[in-house]
């Protein structure tokens, strides 16, 4: 696993990439150790993309320097690429050959011989689960296989280091959770450092040791999952979930939303899609809670304290940059809220940023 | 590189559109070769009969000769090849870019140049590869037709010749390389490219005696008598810039050795006092170095473009 007493394998210092007015990177300080699995995560447009185009010397940095294993990205791209393994994003291949050559001449340009990229080939794909259209032409894939075959073809030149681009965009909930295995063990058993940015925070979740947030090319948080939960608590920011039944049946009364809101301190009474209740507040109020519950005579189920589930983490985060660029606009913009806004709340990460969005057009 | 190189090559010599591209060139060599001999043999029949001489160079005729209704096999090399290059390369990058291979292929530790350039040489394999074997064919079908047998300096002769209609295709190939890196469709590289051929191949004459008419104007005036010269000098270079042309004098020069000079002086010394020989091959070549060099140069010159474009550019999916 990660090994933080080694020097950074993934390293950027004061990494900036312009495009004209836009800071699509912005001083970006990363630091990957071996072994570890980083998920960068962000909104659309906040330069991942550029950040690992960068990284494999695709794309020339305006200023600051990366660093992969010590060599420096842009002027040793050659070896560099040598170590570095890269899934983009819309992964494609020649459409005319067939899957398997496709790996082969990958491994070719690596510089495996055709016999042993043949064998290796063989290898991973069976790997990633695709043996069996492996010699099918590659125009005739489908997006998740292609993915799938992308996949196998970083792993044909045996990389030091793997960045991915989205990796499990397009791939069935089954393969999602093949491939999570798969990531995991590279990192496990081959000791491979993977970078991987994504817009599926469950999964980045799962698999990553630590996570870097992103927004419009700055990152604004670093670290484990839990220590950023913590971090927000820190922040005078406490968030449960739970279950609330009474007489067997989900609990939503307003009478009952009212009672949670009239504890001090509550900032935010919601409810998910799928029946559990969201409560915020700015301290601890779980024994409150509880006491209203069984004053209420409400069951209780899955209580949770969350601040270790990455949803809420990257929405606090990305709220408070928003925020942070308003300037002091919205400051009482939660409290407003209460309730309303939150109770039907969408759980994809997609509209949320548009509700954000719309929400800063106003 | 050289796996990039064979695939890429491989690539061509698979794909149906080089195939096509192959038998319509060959095709039209064959029916172009038909007409040419049925040319000569009347022309041959009209020998015997002592009304014109045959040419020593009877064999490089079967290339410039022209059938009742069809063009020289000449001609179509110096019309068709433009259309062969500009099909070999204007989609070489923006294909990769829209299939999505190109960031992959460019995250291969290999330098980036590799790629444009193994593009580019995988190319032109392929195009001497087709002009030496049709012009091989043409050469095999011609002695069998005709029953000549052509000399040493004739086979000389036609395997420069062939040398020079390869970098002439190459030339069209690397313009159109140039464009494939520009533009972000293939359908607009095509486009640009066929529109720059059709502008050299048709228009630039015109232009050029355009411009040659309004820089020296010639007339009846002794100032106009004067300018005559300095005008058709004029015409000559600006056409010369077209590859087009160039080959065209190429063609005349080589495949022609009763032609000396490509320059007005000399041809109109020759029509009247010149004595009646052919040029050696040697001096046929000495003729046609300057267009050599320029049309490699404009060769260079296009896919130094397309390599620097290329190298500049960002490559993201
Ligand atoms: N060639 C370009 N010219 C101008 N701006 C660009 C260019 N490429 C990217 N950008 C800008 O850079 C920013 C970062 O883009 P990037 O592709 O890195 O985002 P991303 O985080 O990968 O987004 P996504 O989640 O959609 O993949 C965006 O604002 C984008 O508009
Ligand atoms: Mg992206």
């Amino acid at each position: 696993m990660a090994d933080e007493t080694k020097d950074p394998i993934i390293q950027t210092v004061n990494l900036c990439k312009d495009y004209g007015e836009v800071h699509a990177v912005d001083h970006l300080n990363l630091q990957v150790h071996p072994g570890e699995v980083f998920g960068l995560l962000g909104p659309n447009g906040a330069g991942k993309t550029t950040t690992t185009l960068m990284l494999l010397g695709l794309t020339e940095p305006t200023s600051g320097h990366a660093f992969i294993n010590g060599l420096n990205c842009t002027r040793h791209s050659l070896e560099v690429k040598n170590l570095v393994g890269y899934l983009p994003d819309n992964v494609g291949f020649y459409p005319a050959m067939t899957g398997r050559d496709n790996l082969i001449f990958s491994g070719m340009m690596n510089g495996l011989s055709e016999a042993d990229a043949g064998k290796r080939a063989a290898r991973e794909l069976e790997r990633v689960g695709m043996t069996y259209a492996a010699d099918r032409n590659a125009g005739t894939y489908s997006r998740g296989m292609r993915q799938r075959l992308g996949i196998a073809d970083v792993l044909m030149k045996d990389p030091k280091v793997i960045i991915m681009d989205e990796p499990t965009a397009g791939i069935d909930p089954e393969g999602v959770r093949a491939m999570t295995v798969l990531i995991r063990n590279l990192a496990l058993e081959e000791h491979i450092t993977l970078l991987i940015s994504s817009h599926d925070l469950y999964q980045v979740q799962r698999i990553s040791d630590r996570v870097g947030i992103f927004v419009h090319g700055k990152m604004i948080a670093c670290g484990k999952v839990q220590d950023l939960g913590r971090q927000l608590q820190n922040e005078g920011l406490y968030m449960f979930d739970f279950t609330a039944e009474k007489n067997g049946e989900k609990e939503w009364s307003p009478e009952f939303q009212q009672k949670i809101r009239e504890i001090p301190d509550v900032t935010i009474v919601g409810r998910k899609v799928d029946g559990s209740i969201h409560v915020e507040a700015k301290r601890d109020i779980l024994l409150e809670l509880q006491k209203l519950m069984v004053e209420q005579g409400i069951a209780v189920r899955e209580m949770h304290q969350t601040g270790g589930d990455l949803d809420e983490i990257y929405r606090k985060y990305f709220e408070k940059a928003e925020e942070e660029e308003e300037g002091g606009k919205s400051n009482g913009r939660s409290g407003q809220n209460a309730g309303g806004e939150e109770a039907d709340r969408p759980v994809g990460l997609k509209a949320k940023l548009a509700a954000v969005r719309s929400r800063r057009k106003k | 590189m050289h796996v990039l190189y064979r695939k890429e090559l491989s690539d061509h010599i698979n794909s149906t559109r080089c195939q096509i591209l192959y038998f319509m060139l060959a095709l039209v060599c064959f029916i172009a070769l038909y007409g040419a001999e049925q040319t000569l043999a009347q022309s041959a029949s009209q020998t015997s009969d002592g009304t014109t001489t045959v040419s020593k160079f009877m064999f490089l005729l079967l290339f410039t000769t022209s059938g009742s209704n069809i063009y020289s096999i000449s001609t179509f090399l110096g019309f068709l090849g433009p259309v062969f290059g500009i099909m070999l390369g204007f989609d070489a990058i923006n294909e990769e870019i829209a299939q999505g291979t190109l960031n992959r292929l460019a995250a291969q530790p290999i330098w980036r140049d590799t790629i444009i350039i193994s593009k580019f040489l995988a190319g032109a394999t392929f195009i001497f590869l087709t002009v030496f074997s049709i012009g091989g064919l043409v050469t095999g079908i011609g002695m069998i037709g005709t029953g000549l047998v052509p000399s040493g300096e004739e086979v000389a002769r036609i395997l420069f010749y062939l040398l020079m209609a390869s970098i002439y295709i190459c030339t069209w190939m690397a313009l159109a390389e140039l464009f494939s890196v520009t533009c972000r469709h293939a359908a607009t590289s095509a486009l640009s490219s066929i529109a720059i051929w059709l502008f050299l191949t048709m228009f630039m004459s015109l232009l050029a005696s355009g411009i040659a008419g309004m820089v020296y104007p010639t007339g009846q005036s002794v100032q106009g008598q004067m300018n005559t010269l300095a005008n058709y000098n004029l015409q000559v270079g600006l056409n010369r810039i077209s590859p087009y042309y160039l080959f065209s004098e190429v063609t005349t020069i080589l495949m022609n050795p009763n032609v000396r000079s490509t320059n007005l002086v000399s041809i109109l010394q020759s029509s009247d006092s010149a004595i009646a020989s052919y040029l050696t091959l040697g001096q046929s070549l000495l003729q046609i170095i300057p267009h050599i060099v320029v049309m490699f140069a404009e060769m260079i010159a296009f896919f130094a473009a397309a390599y620097i474009s290329f190298m500049r550019k960002e490559i993201r999916a």
